[in-house]
């Protein structure tokens, strides 16, 4: 599956400063995989040591914030549009 | 996003004189700016055009304390003294002035309304401003957003996705010279809840107190407290002492409460669902912060019902005269929560923040609340109606 991943500004060093990358893959943990080969480094921004989504990064696959869902297991259908973001405070 | 050098360096802490800062703190002005050597702002802060928001009241709370049990001392930080009647008024000061040192020309925001209202006004300092709230709030804090003149953006969704969209929105060449005060201006914008800390230690004569209970939206305010303290206590202003640390949600938004009864380190998001809208953010950004606050300083996070919040709004307005928003309603309501669970000791000094203007949630208590009667302009209606006495 061919998807869009849209990148942080502040991840935008590990893509030459694109914020917004092709990547492949069947759910987003292979998104992740692919994205890490062509940008190294960026894997370890969005993921911990135990290979889960950092705390404080939410990823959304068609605007579906991925831990209402199956988290890195979340299905990434053909031509998805995928954003990384950091978490930030509000009120 | 533009790059630039930092615009405002953060000071060293002034430590060696605790006495002459406490002095030099006493004299200054009447409003955050009395605690300027300990933030991240100018010398001459004071002088330059802001709203000047702190040094609300601390207001000893004895008849609540007697409905409540608590025999320690009982006190309600009052913020919705401040100008635009919300603890947002801090943490944007601080922010416009890091806005105006990096030369942002547009002030922003995203809001469950009453950080929109704070921004909004404070803009009046020589900004363009554009918030950006979800489209359900109430109307009291969309009208109060309004009213200062700048562009206020209703979106169709949450506040979660009114934050999201607000980030994208950055990282795009369409918010070039923005600064949003919680996303971009967010280091600054939560230096400013440091100063509740400040304020309630000086106001209680320059002692801690043994607990606090602080409402929970994205969890940032709670977090800054925790650090006023430390740096405090580390400046020798206060004796270093335990405080216990509580958070406090509404129940139809609490996945911070829920991760700590869950023993859990991190927060699932939730899809909101109270009428305190103020707190209505599902996935708090600090949550994971807030729970190790709560669990290293021997506090807790709770969570109240909706009716309960509604009761302790009117408890509150009944027992010391203070009428808050939803949010006040919900610190309230969670302390007596916590009291009644043996979570909270009542023989120790305990403080309640209210964070915001009860006239802005007016909805909330509406339906249960009115005039006790109505009557003809006479004294046989005004005796028949059973008011006498």
């Amino acid at each position: 599956m061919s998807v869009n991943v849209r990148i942080p500004t502040i991840l935008r060093t590990y893509t030459g400063g694109k914020a917004e990358v092709p990547a492949e893959g069947a759910t987003l943990g292979d998104v992740l995989a692919d994205l890490e080969k062509n940008h190294q480094g960026i894997a370890a921004r969005v993921l911990d040591d135990q290979g889960k989504l950092r705390r404080f990064v939410n990823v959304y696959v068609n605007d579906d914030d991925v831990r209402f869902d199956q988290g890195l297991q979340t299905a990434t259908p053909d031509g998805a549009g995928i954003s990384i973001i950091p978490a930030v405070a509000g009120g | 996003m533009r790059c630039v050098s930092a615009p405002l360096r953060w000071h060293d802490l002034p430590t060696g004189d605790p006495q002459g800062l406490r002095e030099r703190i006493e004299a200054g002005p009447n409003s955050i700016w009395r605690y300027a050597p300990l933030l991240p702002v100018p010398a001459d802060v004071a002088s330059k055009p802001n709203l000047n928001p702190g040094l609300t009241p601390l207001v000893k709370a004895h008849r609540l304390a007697g409905e409540l049990g608590v025999t320690g001392g009982l006190y309600v930080k009052d913020d919705s003294g401040n100008p635009t009647h919300s603890f947002k008024d801090r943490v944007v000061a601080i922010a416009v002035e890091a806005a105006r040192a990096f030369g942002f020309t547009t002030l922003s925001c995203s809001s469950t309304g009453n950080l929109a209202g704070a921004v909004g006004a404070a803009a009046r300092a020589g900004f363009r401003s554009c918030v950006f709230i979800p489209h359900d709030l109430e109307a009291g804090k969309v009208v109060m957003a309004a009213v200062y003149g700048g562009e206020l953006v209703a979106v169709e969704g949450t506040y979660d996705d009114v934050n999201r969209f607000c980030s994208e929105l950055i990282g795009d060449s369409l918010g070039e010279g923005w600064g949003f005060v919680n996303v971009n201006l967010r280091p600054y914008y939560g230096e400013g809840s440091k100063t509740l800390a400040y304020e309630i230690c000086e106001q209680l004569g320059w002692e801690i107190p043994d607990q606090i209970v602080i409402p929970i939206a994205s969890g940032s305010q709670l977090t800054k407290i925790d650090k006023g303290l430390k740096e405090l206590i580390k400046l020798g202003l206060v004796e270093d002492k335990p405080c216990k640390i509580f958070g406090a949600q509404a129940e139809g938004c609490s996945p911070v409460s829920r991760a700590f009864k869950d023993g859990h380190d991190v927060v699932r998001p939730v899809k909101p669902n109270t009428i305190a809208k103020s707190l209505a953010i599902g996935n708090p950004a600090d949550g994971p912060y807030v729970l190790d606050i709560a669990r290293r300083t021997g506090g807790a996070v709770e969570d109240v019902t909706d009716e309960q919040v509604v009761d302790a709004i009117k408890l509150l307005a009944r027992t010391e005269g203070i009428f808050a928003e939803t949010a006040g309603g919900v610190t309230v309501g969670v302390t007596k929560k916590l009291i009644e669970t043996g979570q909270l000791d009542p023989a120790r000094t305990t403080v309640v923040l209210n964070t915001g203007d009860g006239l802005k949630t007016l909805d909330a208590v509406a339906p249960t609340t009115g005039p006790t009667a109505t009557i003809k302009p006479s004294l046989d209606a005004f005796r028949a109606a059973g008011l006498a006495g």
